[in-house]
Order: C-alpha cells, then sequence, then structure tokens
C-alpha cells in the first residue's frame, strides 16, 4: 500500500511583490526524507515559507497531512519545526534559554520544555555550549542550534533550508549524519531544502526539482535506484578479443534480457526480475566469450538535474 | 530524545493551551527586562511619586503627626488639596516616567527579534502575529501600570477611607479618569514606542527617535502655535495632546486652546497608524518589491 502523502500540492500558485514566484505546482510527497531542489531563486524557500503559512497563495493551494494550508495554518505549524536558512535567534539568550522559549510556544510546558532543550541541545552536540549566549556562537553552532530549536519540541515534519549552509566538511558531515538519523529513526519526517545535490542524495529518497517556480521534474530516488541495478552495459568480446555484442545479445536473449546496442561497440541490457549480473559473467564464460566491462547504468540526480534543467518546464524531462 | 540514546523521538506528553502560550512571550521579555540592574533601580525610582503622595495623605489625616511637625491642618490642606488636581498632577509626573520607561524598555522588545530574523522563529510555532504583537504590547502595559493607575487608584481608596463615603463620592469621577487616563497613556505611548522600535532595528538609533519625536515635535508644536497663533500645530506634540484628553476626563480647564475631541481623534489616528506600522513590519519574512 502506498505511503499517506505528507505534502500534496494542487496547483499552488504565490505571487510576492507583483511578481509570480510560484507557478501551479503539482505533486504528492510522501517519502521520509524529501528533498526539495533548483537553483537560487526557483522558489524552493518560498514554497517552504508558503506550507509554513508565510506567504497566502494566489491559487490553487496545499495540505499538509491533509491539513489545507488555508484554512488549518495552526494545526499545520503545531506539527512542524523549521530551521530557517538565514541566520535566526532570540539575542541576549543562552542555548538552552532560547530553545527552551520556542518548545514552549511550541505548546510545550515549563519543566518539559526544559528537558526537551537540554536533550535537543545534546542531541545536536551542543551539550556542552548549551548555557552560552546564543549571540556568541560561531556559524556551525548557529546551523545546529537552528536544528535543535526544530526539534526540541517533537514535530512530525521538519523543514530544513539549507542546513549545510557555510559548514565545514566535519560539520557538514555530522549535520547530514543528524538528518539521516532522523530518517532512520521513522518519528519525524524531513524536507530537505538545498541547492547541494550532494546533501539531497545522501538523505533524500525523493526530490522535487524546481525551476523558474514551476515543478521541472519529481523524481524518485529510491525507485531510480533500484531501476539503475537493472540497466547493465557490458563491453563483450569473442576468444580472440574481437567485439562480439551482437552474439551475446542472442545469448541474453534466452534469459529474457532486453538488449540494445550501445557506443563503442558496447552491448546495453535490461535484466528481469530473477537475473542477475553474475548470471551474465557464466553466459559468457560458457559460450567462450569475456566480459571485459560492466557498468551499472546509473542515472545520478546530477542526471536528473541537469535534464530537468534543460527541459521543458511544464514537468517534462 | 533522551541524552544517553542519542536518538530522536517525537514528543507525546502534555500540551498547553492557546492562552496559557500567549503568556510565555510577556514572561520571557519581562524576564529579559528585569535583569539590568539600572533598570531595576529606575523602576524602584517610578514608586517615589506614588510614595510622597501616600505619605502627603496619611499626614492630612494624622494630626499627631502635624503636631509633631508643626504644621496647622488648615495650612496643609491649603496648599495641598486631595482632589482630581492633585490625581492628575500626580499622573502626569507618572507619565512622564512612563515615558522614560518606555523609551528603555520598548525598543528592547521588538528590535532585537527583527535584527536577528527571529520572528521566523516566533511564527513558525501555532503562534499569530497578533499574539506577538500583543505579548510585546502586554510587557509595556504591565510596567506601566504598575506606575500609574495601580498607585493612584490604591492611593485614591485610601483616601477615600480616610476622608469618609462623602469625599469618595463626590470625587468617583477622578477614579474612572485615572484609570481611562492611565489607559490611553499605556495604549498610545507602547504602540508608538512599539512602532519606532519595529522599524528602527537598532537600540540605541530607536531610543533617540522616541526621544525625538517626543521632546524635539513638543518643541516644535509649541514654537509654530506661537508663531502662527494657532492649536492645530500642538497636535504634533504627544505631551499635550495626552494631557488634553486627561484635563477633559479629569474635569479641569484645558492645558491650551485644543478642544478635547480633536485630542481624543488625534490620539486615536496616531495609535491606529502606529498598530498598522507595527503590523506591517511583524512579518516572518520581508517581501522586496
Amino acid at each position: 500500500m502506498p505511503a499517506a502523502p505528507i505534502i500534496e500540492l494542487d496547483g499552488l500558485a504565490v505571487s510576492l511583490g507583483g511578481r509570480l514566484v510560484l507557478r501551479d505546482l503539482r505533486a504528492s510527497l510522501a517519502g521520509r526524507c524529501i528533498g526539495l531542489l533548483g537553483p537560487n531563486g526557483a522558489g524552493k524557500t518560498t514554497l517552504l515559507h508558503t506550507l509554513l503559512g508565510f506567504f497566502r497563495p494566489a491559487a490553487g493551494t496545499a495540505r499538509v497531512f491533509g491539513k489545507d494550508i488555508r484554512s488549518e495554518t495552526a494545526a499545520i505549524r503545531a506539527q512542524m519545526g523549521y530551521m530557517p536558512e538565514t541566520d535566526s535567534f532570540i539575542a541576549g539568550m543562552s542555548g538552552v534559554r532560547f530553545v527552551r522559549l520556542m518548545a514552549e510556544l511550541s505548546g510545550l510546558p515549563p519543566a518539559a520544555a526544559l528537558e526537551r532543550a537540554h536533550e535537543a541541545l545534546f542531541y545536536v552536540g551542543l551539550g556542552e555550549a548549551r548555557y552560552r549566549p546564543v549571540d556568541s556562537y560561531s556559524l556551525g553552532m548557529k546551523q545546529l542550534i537552528k536544528l535543535a530549536q526544530a526539534l526540541a519540541h517533537g514535530p512530525r515534519l521538519l523543514f530544513l533550508d539549507e542546513p549545510t549552509n557555510g559548514l565545514d566538511p566535519p560539520a557538514r558531515r555530522r549535520m547530514l549524519d543528524l538528518i539521516r538519523g532522523i530518517r532512520d529513526g521513522g518519528e519525524a519526517r524531513v524536507i530537505l531544502s538545498s541547492h547541494l545535490l550532494r546533501d539531497v542524495e545522501e538523505c533524500c529518497e525523493e526530490v522535487l526539482v524546481l525551476k523558474e517556480g514551476r515543478v521541472a521534474v519529481y523524481a524518485n530516488l529510491e525507485a531510480e535506484r533500484r531501476a539503475n541495478r537493472r540497466l547493465l552495459e557490458l563491453d563483450v568480446r569473442a576468444a580472440d578479443g574481437a567485439p562480439a555484442a551482437p552474439a551475446f545479445a542472442e545469448l541474453a536473449a534466452a534469459l529474457g534480457c532486453e538488449s540494445a546496442p550501445g557506443a563503442r561497440q558496447r552491448l546495453k541490457l535490461v535484466l528481469p526480475d530473477g537475473v542477475e549480473a553474475r548470471d551474465m559473467f557464466q553466459l559468457a564464460a560458457g559460450a567462450g566469450m569475456q566480459i571485459r566491462r560492466l557498468d551499472y547504468k546509473r542515472d545520478s540526480l546530477e542526471d536528473i538535474f541537469l535534464k530537468a534543467m534543460e527541459g521543458d518546464p511544464d514537468g517534462r524531462v | 530524545m533522551a541524552v544517553y540514546e542519542r536518538t530522536y523521538h517525537r514528543y507525546d506528553g502534555p500540551m498547553t493551551t492557546p492562552r496559557r502560550r500567549f503568556l510565555v512571550v510577556p514572561r520571557y521579555a519581562l524576564a529579559g527586562v528585569m535583569r539590568s540592574r539600572a533598570f531595576v533601580m529606575f523602576y524602584l525610582l517610578c514608586f517615589l511619586p506614588p510614595f510622597a503622595g501616600l505619605i502627603a495623605i496619611y499626614l492630612r489625616h494624622n494630626l499627631s503627626a502635624l503636631k509633631l511637625l508643626n504644621v496647622p491642618l488648615d495650612r496643609l490642606r491649603e496648599a495641598l488639596p486631595i482632589d482630581a488636581r492633585f490625581f492628575a498632577g500626580g499622573l502626569s509626573l507618572q507619565g512622564f516616567l512612563a515615558f522614560v520607561l518606555a523609551v528603555v524598555v520598548a525598543p528592547a522588545l521588538i528590535s532585537p527579534d527583527l535584527r536577528n530574523n527571529g520572528l521566523a522563529l516566533y511564527l513558525s510555532r501555532p503562534f499569530s502575529r497578533a499574539e506577538y504583537v500583543a505579548g510585546k504590547l502586554s510587557v509595556l502595559a504591565l510596567l506601566i501600570s504598575t506606575i500609574t493607575w495601580i498607585p493612584g487608584i490604591l492611593l485614591f481608596l485610601l483616601q477615600g477611607y480616610l476622608e469618609g463615603a462623602g469625599w469618595f463620592v463626590a470625587q468617583g469621577r477622578v477614579l474612572a479618569a485615572l484609570f481611562a487616563g492611565s489607559w490611553v497613556l499605556i495604549v498610545s505611548l507602547s504602540l508608538l514606542a512599539l512602532a519606532v522600535s519595529a522599524w528602527v532595528k537598532w537600540k540605541p538609533v530607536a531610543r533617540i527617535v522616541l526621544l525625538i519625536l517626543f521632546f524635539v515635535m513638543n518643541g516644535f508644536g509649541r514654537v509654530m502655535e506661537m508663531a502662527l497663533g494657532t492649536w492645530w500645530s500642538e497636535l504634533l506634540s504627544m505631551r499635550v495632546v495626552v494631557e488634553t484628553v486627561w484635563a477633559g476626563l479629569f474635569g479641569l480647564a484645558l492645558p491650551t486652546g485644543m478642544p478635547a475631541a480633536a485630542a481624543w481623534a488625534a490620539l486615536v489616528a496616531g495609535s491606529l497608524l502606529c498598530l498598522g506600522l507595527l503590523l506591517r513590519r511583524v512579518r516572518a519574512y520581508e517581501v522586496v518589491r
């Protein structure tokens, strides 16, 4: 049974300052961790802000956990944690007091908010710095405390806007580990907005690519990864070293493999269920042929993104 | 999200009601304001005039104390009548202290949140812009109340108790004027101070702008009034406008030629303008056109 959608975009359009920033967005997102990708100005942050109720839709609507963003903003916000892209904090407070305030604003009683604030700060790795004023934190620490305040009240859905911005490699690694930990724990869904393909590829199961305020492509990365494992590109040679792709294609067809000629006299194969790459080696050995090269024809997120940027702005790639 | 487990867990405990959630902002803001020793000292000084009023009322009704001080009762009653003028004068003095208090406190309430993009954090929660503004306003309202109408009404009740029911009934209007006049000051002053703080994100500059608005506009209004001979220019002076409203409420002579209705209209229009400016600024994100 397919998972219930977390976010449904239903012809959503948003106009800011007289300019249409998001246009007719339609998608249904259901993964544990969903990536929002797009170049700068594509509308990723505007989409998050609209889902949070900061901007009113000009047309269409969206639903978060089935709740309409036009009429149930407070109920939606009660289930969300938001980590903004920009530096955001309340000045003149210690880390733990800041996170506690945010948890109390989300509806936790003071004692529970204090307990969760301590836990959230330890969880993100700021346990030792929790009594220091937030104003004195480094950029990396400010990113972490933004994550802590988004987590402290225990939301069902996390919006992370460019969470690795300005982080050095170890801090970036730690942030991505935390995101993957939250994803794998299964207690909260994550929407990760980023322009960094690697961040999205490492954490997300689904990706929505935006271009000029439209959905350029929606891809289920898990399904893509599974499909990619069935696509092979082979360089097959006869015993004398001559290319033997056509002969091998006939042999593979007997196992139910579809084939097509590739570049440089290679052979592209689609493996049916129950047939694995090692079967190809056995087939070649039985026919006295050699497989000198075998590649999984992997369509990386970068390929998807680049195709989306080149494709029509109506969702077709 | 137990510390030792280092894993994320949802919160499934009890939640507070929206009404109680509204009190979170004033509670934290008040605690932040009271952290400053200088402010606490000033706040305590604000209670000196009501304390002096308390002593005056006590002396008027304590013959043995007057004898000890060698002050004849008739002379004291003549020099210091406890009537509408006494309470209006007290409110005027406390009003000035309330202005200083607002200049000190208001910029610390809103400016840092705007400067550090804190509003996005407040407003991404089940917490509205109106609740945010009301929460911040309530801090000023509470502090100014404790130095205006609350001590004023306590002094009035003490005087009424010592003087007798006749005085209490005769001066009943003063009680209403104290309460209404104080709230006129609280609402208009708080909205002005918060609106300025919202538009000027730097605390010291916001304080300077507030002082300019108060003193320079007062002076400008007075000069224009003298030059043009019309009370219209006095509408620029918040002090004159508020004191005109108070004079109308207490039933005293108006301080200038400005009618009380004009002062009310100016205050309402000014407060609505400040509220509009405040709400325009209090947004999670500013849209740059």
